[in-house]
């Protein structure tokens, strides 16, 4: 069933911008980014059972770097300001899971989650206060993605540059999850305990999903700045860290997909309920967000995945069985 | 030199001493029961043995090499393995999954990102299972296995990685007399390349299997030899047989 509704997803977001009008692409766009984000944290959350509360902080400082590369430095070239964004998200994560995932010993999920939510936090203040980040209102005006002489500006162009990389690295989560390093995260989720009994080195684990998961997060928040035009201090804070929790529980965690529907859905009906209900679309929102979580507890994707399917199974395929045999 | 050789070990929980001087010593493809009234100290001595607590005071060395301080991980890299009192299975995953993620728990970065093992491991994770009398439900879920045939994967899992001392902590609690004897069987053929310390209350169960045993009460050693020195020895009938 799983090939399904990723096939299903997949043709639909090819097809949308065909028959949308082009602000609803813009819109689209920009979901298609977070559905990204969102990928991150499942792979930490929903597969290594780390609760990362602090997401945004390397979608954000991505974001925030790539700003100034673009304002200070007048770089904007495809080739440097994607890979330096996704470093960045690589060096905060790396950085902030060596302290919080890599001590004497192991880390509480608790623990884990007041870190990443401080050092997101704090991130906010920062960037609040500084005044070379520009302060409360960020940096706006970022000029547009360029990739050689032509410029990538929103629309449909950055629409399927967009979903491409999405689609790229969907691809690459879903060959890690379904790997042998695929089993020992689900062992890891399961019984950390247990399966440190087995030799597994367990923090280290949890610190390399960590750090990919952050590496996907600057991805998202480099091609987010570029998008938007602007980035401002929401986009390390709280605020987005909890964004992202909620796609994921909200679609299914420990799916992929579960987290690119999450992010579709609830940005969707944010949208349409803000427009149709104009006062009162966060409440209405929130009791939703709330329905789901309480009757769906794995998520809208439990309504087309059984649970045998979502964990899956890893055992050797018959190519791999035919090259091992004597 | 004994392949296992624990010796003066204390650990203290707040105001309660559960290890006061405790000792055990197991040979190479030596069979060790470690048995005592409840309460005397049995549990939390394997679990120094197997790093999941840190005694207190004592020293605990496995071949040759002071392990006292060294994590669970470094004990199973070592060559040391744990079935655990309360049966801790993965659940959800096949137990084709299970014991491929005991069997591959070594394996480089590399290998485990790239599968690189998944196909080299496939004989030895179905050989297990049969081992055990699994293999014909290696794709379900571990969760829905009976109660006796989890203790077994677990045992299964524990073995998977060949390790020089397994330790197994009452790996006939909840079984059937049937399902007890048939774990008896299973566990005989390992002795060709591992040693075993288990803790267990079924003393006819520890009397078929084991080489040696070890009584303890209240935290300290009351006797050690072999069964029918233990049989034999006027404290243990006194002390602990009287009690079971």
């Amino acid at each position: 069933m799983l090939p399904i509704v990723e096939g299903v997803v997949l043709i639909a977001a090819l097809i949308l911008p065909l028959v949308l009008q082009d602000y609803l692409t813009v819109f689209a766009t920009r979901v298609i980014i977070l559905a990204l984000f969102a990928l991150s944290f499942d792979l930490v959350w929903g597969y290594a059972g780390i609760m990362s509360f602090g997401q945004a902080l390397f979608f954000g400082s991505a974001g925030y770097a790539v700003a100034l590369m673009a304002r200070d430095l007048n770089i904007t070239s495809i080739f440097l300001v994607l890979p330096a964004g996704t470093l960045i998200g690589l060096a905060t994560s790396l950085l902030l899971g060596g302290f919080l995932l890599l001590g004497r010993h192991p880390s509480s999920v608790i623990f884990v989650a007041l870190g990443t939510l401080t050092g997101s936090y704090a991130a906010d203040r920062l960037a609040r206060g500084w005044y070379y980040l520009g302060g409360q209102n960020g940096i706006p005006s970022i000029p547009s993605m360029s990739l050689g002489s032509y410029d990538i500006t929103e629309g449909p162009v950055y629409y399927y540059f967009a979903l491409g990389i999405l689609a790229v690295v969907y691809l690459l989560c879903r060959f890690l999850v379904r790997s042998q390093f695929g089993l020992a995260l689900a062992g890891l989720r399961e019984n950390e305990q247990r399966i440190a009994f087995f030799g597994y080195k367990t923090q280290h684990l949890k610190a390399i999903v960590f750090a990919v998961g952050g590496t996907i997060a600057g991805l998202a928040g480099s091609l987010y700045a570029f998008h938007e035009g602007f980035v401002w201090p929401n986009m390390v804070g709280v605020v987005i860290s909890t964004q992202v929790v909620l796609y994921v529980l909200f679609g299914g965690s420990g799916t992929l997909i579960g987290a690119v529907i999450g992010a579709v859905i609830i940005e969707g009906v944010s949208f349409w309920l803000s427009d149709n209900y104009r006062e009162i679309w966060p409440i209405l929102l929130g009791v939703l967000l709330l329905l789901v979580i309480l009757f769906r507890p794995l998520g809208l994707i439990s309504f087309v995945l059984g649970e045998r399917e979502r964990v899956g199974s890893f055992g050797a395929t018959r190519k791999e069985k035919r090259n091992a045999a004597p | 030199m004994p392949l296992l050789e624990a010796t003066g070990i204390v650990k203290v929980f707040g105001k309660l001493t559960a290890l006061d001087g405790a000792a055990l010593t197991v040979a190479d493809n030596e069979f060790h029961g470690l048995i005592g009234p409840n309460g005397s100290g049995k549990s939390t001595l394997m679990k120094c043995v197997a790093g999941a607590e840190i005694p207190t005071q004592g020293k605990v060395s496995f071949v040759n090499r002071d392990i006292t301080l060294l994590s669970p991980t470094e004990r199973a890299r070592a060559g040391m393995s744990l079935k655990f009192q309360i049966t801790s299975i993965l659940p959800t995953l096949t137990l084709y999954d299970n014991i491929l993620l005991a069997l591959q728990a070594q394996s480089s970065l590399f290998d485990l990102v790239f599968s690189r093992t998944r196909g080299v491991l496939h004989d030895q994770v179905m050989m297990m299972l049969s081992q055990f009398r699994l293999a014909d439900r290696a794709h379900d879920a571990a969760a829905a296995l009976s109660h006796g045939q989890q203790q077994w994967l677990e045992i299964a899992m524990a073995l998977a990685a060949k390790p020089r001392l397994l330790l197994l902590d009452e790996p006939t609690g909840g079984m059937s007399l049937e399902e007890r004897r048939v774990t008896g069987e299973l566990l005989q053929p390992i002795k060709q390349h591992c040693s075993l310390v288990i803790v267990e209350h079924d003393l006819d169960f520890i009397r078929d299997i084991c080489d040696r045993l070890t009584v303890l009460d209240q935290g300290r050693v009351l006797a050690s030899g072999t069964v029918a020195e233990i049989q034999a020895n006027k404290s243990v009938q006194e002390i602990y047989l009287r009690r079971a």
